[in-house]
């Protein structure tokens, strides 16, 4: 069932993280309203493989915007025009007949292009790594009702896990700062009892790892916010600055 | 007779006794060996992802694989309801028996006992283990966790995190992998797929992956090799699993002598977003928490529905008396909570028989309209202290509880349908969701190939014929935190004296090799097609025959259509790019060419099956009410395949002993 919508595509193509790259048009026919975004690419892809043309390349997986792979630039800005939605999620009744849509990777200098819209988010994996976890070995746990977390913390802890990784706070942002992303996985153990213990030590080592990935630096723009697509809010980056400001002063104290 | 091929290594001792007689009496491995063994494992959802981190954690040299481009990305991560644990929090009857039961039921009689005890047994220490990993579980006001019930249970031991509990678990767990990578305990290899396994004197030693982004291909020895690749719903094309999903490594192990065990048993979730279009790639589930209060129905009356097909009626003007509550009129006793398997079929008989009431005539309503105002509203109005609230107020209070509960799922379902369902009751029907069969494993989760591993959906071990709502995170945590740690260890005890396996080795060689030319010839094709265009049409077949409902002569033809099929994908298809370089297509072609042959196995292990259960129904074996007709005298058993080296398989039979549970009938009514 195909539709009668035509829409014409600027896509970035780069063959590998040593090409140029350069932007390609297309047009495509025959978009139906309830295709999402990355169906529509798909039938992109498929004209370009019947004609001989090598597809685009793009990140997805789940396509239920949870997993966090897709990660296209639409138009200037990540996930496209809606607001709390991903690539995936996005669909063609978002976009008129005729429109002419730029599609781009997410640009950073600490997510490098593998391929047309595919990119390397590993930097986040490994500011993970340096502190994104609470120290507990399997076997450990005590009884899940023994320590009683309020409902407060308990649902802003959980606002700020829902996080996916999916780096649009970077792609959103004019400093390619990775703030958003570090500071919701701090708040999130910030928050929590659970999370006490290693409190100081975590959010050194994250902002430190975060740094050194050549993430750029916060000018609480707000960007970030704005375009994360499950609604991260900018005050876990108050929360973070807080803490990172306040263990290094006690730091220096001692 | 179980063949003499299959031991399940199921412990001696009462029920109770098993797994803590097997825990206190297995063989350990010294701390100074675990640092010379070195275990490799494929996939990095809920149980590879926690099994890496716990081995890690113990001092094995790990080695973790996954396709995507970080392992936080794996499926688990889409799961949505819930998590089922027997911690008896509510007070309201569970227990570890009541879990092994509820399970063992709810698998129709399929599953083996001894498993699924120990599942139920460690079920409690997952939520205490995710707990203090920081796993932000809902909680009720006074701070305890909170619960919901799901499918085919009658009391709430489901926990959760509002209708995104996968993603916090799989983040948890995540989260103790990447402190293990950090620590140097665990390598990790992204963007890597498992394109075979190497087996070295009858031992699985090691595989052979392709670097996605390079495209070269590598090897890799393990003293042990854990597959928690997740199950193989992508072989009918369309359903919820993501696009990535595929049977790959488990198809390699199996061609590699790893029998498979239950091919056919598949689960049709009853609720997810209906097909809108030919343009669509996959299906989206709404969560089964949501039939905690929402309730199922169709119109009454064949005129009612045909009018609100065309539009002409408003299904929120059908008066309560036109509404056909089929689910809670058929199953008085668990109403809309029926398992998986009863409910979905059930759905498909009021649309065959023309009640649907979506323009394909494929969809039945999930309606909040009355707990949001009868069981929420009325309840915050209460506690809010206002006396004779208006509809309207109920309505707005009620809303705000149903958006705290599920408000991703209401996004998700009104920016896939356009519709909002606040105002509107839900359109679903069924769709491929979930397999319960998987690579035979034995009590250890040992395949027939000595020293290979199959944990999580990739197994076939605890679900039976039909998996029980929030029992799949159970299961991939259970496995990896709580059962591997163990279970590997009675192996590789033995093998401490083995040194690491040069890969230079002749097998590893003749592995890649094999690799090497099956992905060139998969390029040289050059033929017409696309990978996708295959896909869809063995999708086709596989819903149309394999699906909710089989039958001797669909499934007949299923098996030589697919053999066509699958000859002409290798005459005609047509992959595009280089070999040596980031190639979506060249994977997808892999992964098809692999879902072509296990499509055949699943048609052949349906039609050997002459029986109903759980999520396999075959028409000629119904009840005269259309329930599924077991046969325990000659089906009792647990099929496990055997490839041949001619292509063909192999059947051998694991029977199954209930010494515990009497087998009935599965009534819910």
């Amino acid at each position: 069932m195909s539709g009668d919508m035509n829409v014409t595509l600027k896509v970035w193509r780069q063959k590998n993280n040593n090409d140029r790259g350069r932007f390609e048009t297309y047009p495509v026919q025959g978009v139906s309203p309830d295709m999402s975004f990355l169906e529509m690419f798909d039938v992109l892809n498929e004209r370009l493989i019947t004609e001989g043309k090598e597809p685009v390349a793009f990140d997805h997986d789940c396509r239920e915007g949870i997993c966090g792979m897709c990660s296209m630039f639409i138009n200037g800005r990540p996930h496209g025009p809606l607001q709390g939605v991903t690539t995936c999620q996005l669909h063609m009744r978002s976009f008129k007949n005729n429109d002419t849509i730029v599609v781009e990777p997410w640009r950073a200098k600490a997510f490098p292009v593998v391929k047309d819209l595919a990119v390397n988010r590993s930097a986040f994996d490994r500011i993970m790594s340096s502190g994104g976890f609470i120290s507990v070995n399997t076997g450990n746990a005590q009884d899940a009702n023994s320590t009683p977390i309020g409902k407060d913390n308990a649902d802003m802890a959980f606002a700020a896990a829902t996080c996916i990784g999916c780096g649009a706070c970077v792609a959103a942002c004019k400093n390619a700062s990775a703030m958003l992303f570090v500071s919701a996985k701090v708040s999130q153990f910030a928050l929590l009892p659970q999370g006490q213990p290693e409190r100081k030590q975590r959010v050194l080592n994250m902002v430190a790892q975060m740094d050194a990935e050549g993430f750029g630096s916060c000018t609480n723009t707000g960007a970030c916010e704005a375009e994360c697509p499950k609604g991260i809010s900018i005050s876990n980056i108050a929360r973070m600055n807080r803490d990172f400001i306040g263990t290094q002063l006690s730091i220096q104290k001692g | 007779m179980t063949s003499s091929k299959l031991d399940a290594k199921i412990p001696d001792g009462t029920l109770e006794q098993k797994w803590t007689k097997y825990r206190s009496t297995v063989p350990l491995v010294n701390p100074a060996n675990k640092r010379s063994l070195e275990v490799i494992i494929v996939g990095s959802g809920l149980a590879g992802a926690s099994a890496a981190a716990s081995l890690a954690e113990l001092g094995y040299k790990v080695k973790v694989f996954c396709f995507q481009d970080s392992p936080r990305r794996a499926h688990s991560i889409a799961a949505q309801g819930g998590i089922n644990a027997a911690k008896n929090y509510q007070n309201d009857g569970d227990s570890t028996y009541r879990l092994f039961y509820d399970t063992i039921k709810g698998g129709d009689y399929r599953a083996r006992e001894g498993n699924v005890y120990r599942l139920a047994e460690v079920s409690a220490n997952i939520i205490d283990q995710c707990v203090a990993q920081g796993v932000p579980f809902a909680r009720e006001y006074g701070g305890m966790l909170d619960n919901r019930s799901f499918g085919g249970t009658q009391v709430k031991r489901t926990f959760y995190a509002a209708g995104q509990t996968g993603q916090q678990l799989l983040l948890g767990a995540y989260s103790a992998l990447q402190r293990q990578i950090g620590l140097g305990q665990v390598e990790m290899f992204t963007r890597h797929e498992m394109l075979d396994i190497v087996n070295i004197d009858g031992k699985c030693r090691g595989i052979i992956a392709r670097d996605l982004v390079s495209g070269n291909l590598e090897r890799h020895f393990g003293h042990a090799v854990l597959l928690c690749s997740g199950g193989y719903g992508n072989v009918f094309y369309l359903s919820t699993n993501a696009m990535g999903s595929n049977v790959t490594a488990a198809w390699k192990a199996h061609k590699k002598g790893a029998f498979f065990g239950n091919p056919c048993f598949t689960q049709i979730h009853p609720t997810c977003i209906p097909v809108s279009g030919d343009h669509q790639s996959k299906l989206t589930l709404m969560s089964e928490s949501l039939r905690n209060d929402g309730r199922i129905w169709v119109p009454k009356r064949k005129e009612d529905a045909a009018d609100i097909r065309s539009g002409k009626l408003n299904p929120n003007d059908l008066k309560e008396d036109d509404r056909d509550y089929f689910l809670e009129r058929r199953y008085p006793a668990f109403g809309n909570l029926v398992p998986r398997d009863v409910a979905s079929r059930a759905a498909k008989e009021r649309c065959d028989a023309g009640f649907g009431v979506n323009q394909t005539g494929e969809a039945v309503y999930l309606d909040f309209a009355f707990n949001t105002k009868y069981k929420y509203g009325k309840k915050e109005a209460t506690k809010k202290g206002i006396q004779n609230p208006t509809e309207a107020q109920l309505k707005e209070l009620g809303q705000a509880v149903v958006k705290e509960q599920y408000g991703n799922l209401f996004d998700m379902y009104q920016q896939i349908t356009g519709v909002n369902p606040y105002e509107n009751p839900m359109m679903i029907y069924p769709a491929v969701h979930y397999t319960m069969g998987g690579l035979w494993v034995d009590y250890n989760l040992m395949t027939t190939v000595p020293g290979l591993y199959a944990l999580g959906e990739a197994n076939f071990s605890d679900h039976g014929a039909n998996r029980l709502g929030a029992s799949a995170l159970m299961q991939g945590l259970a496995d990896g935190y709580f059962v591997i740690p163990y279970t590997v260890g009675n192996y590789l005890s033995k093998e401490i004296s083995v040194k690491p396996i040069d890969t230079n080795h002749e097998a590893f060689v003749t592995a890649e090799n094999e690799t090497k030319s099956r992905l060139e010839k998969l390029m040289n094709i050059k033929g017409t097609k696309s990978v996708d265009y295959f896909h869809k049409r063995l999708g086709k077949i596989m819903w149309n025959e394999c699906g909710m409902a089989r039958s001797t002569a669909g499934l007949t033809k299923a098996i030589s259509d697919i053999q066509a099929l699958r000859a002409e994908f290798w005459n005609d298809v047509r992959v595009p790019g280089d070999i040596n370089e980031f190639n979506p297509e060249l994977e997808k072609a892999g992964r098809v060419a692999d879902f072509l042959e296990l499509g055949e196995l699943m048609c052949k292990d349906a039609l050997d099956r002459n029986e109903s259960c759980g999520g396999h129904f075959r028409e000629e074996y119904q009840t005269e009410e259309g329930e599924a007709l077991r046969d325990d005298q000659n089906y009792n058993y647990v099929a496990a395949w055997e490839q041949l080296t001619n292509g063909d398989w192999e059947l051998h039979k694991e029977v199954l002993n209930y010494e515990n549970i009497k087998i009935a009938q599965r009534s819910y009514k």
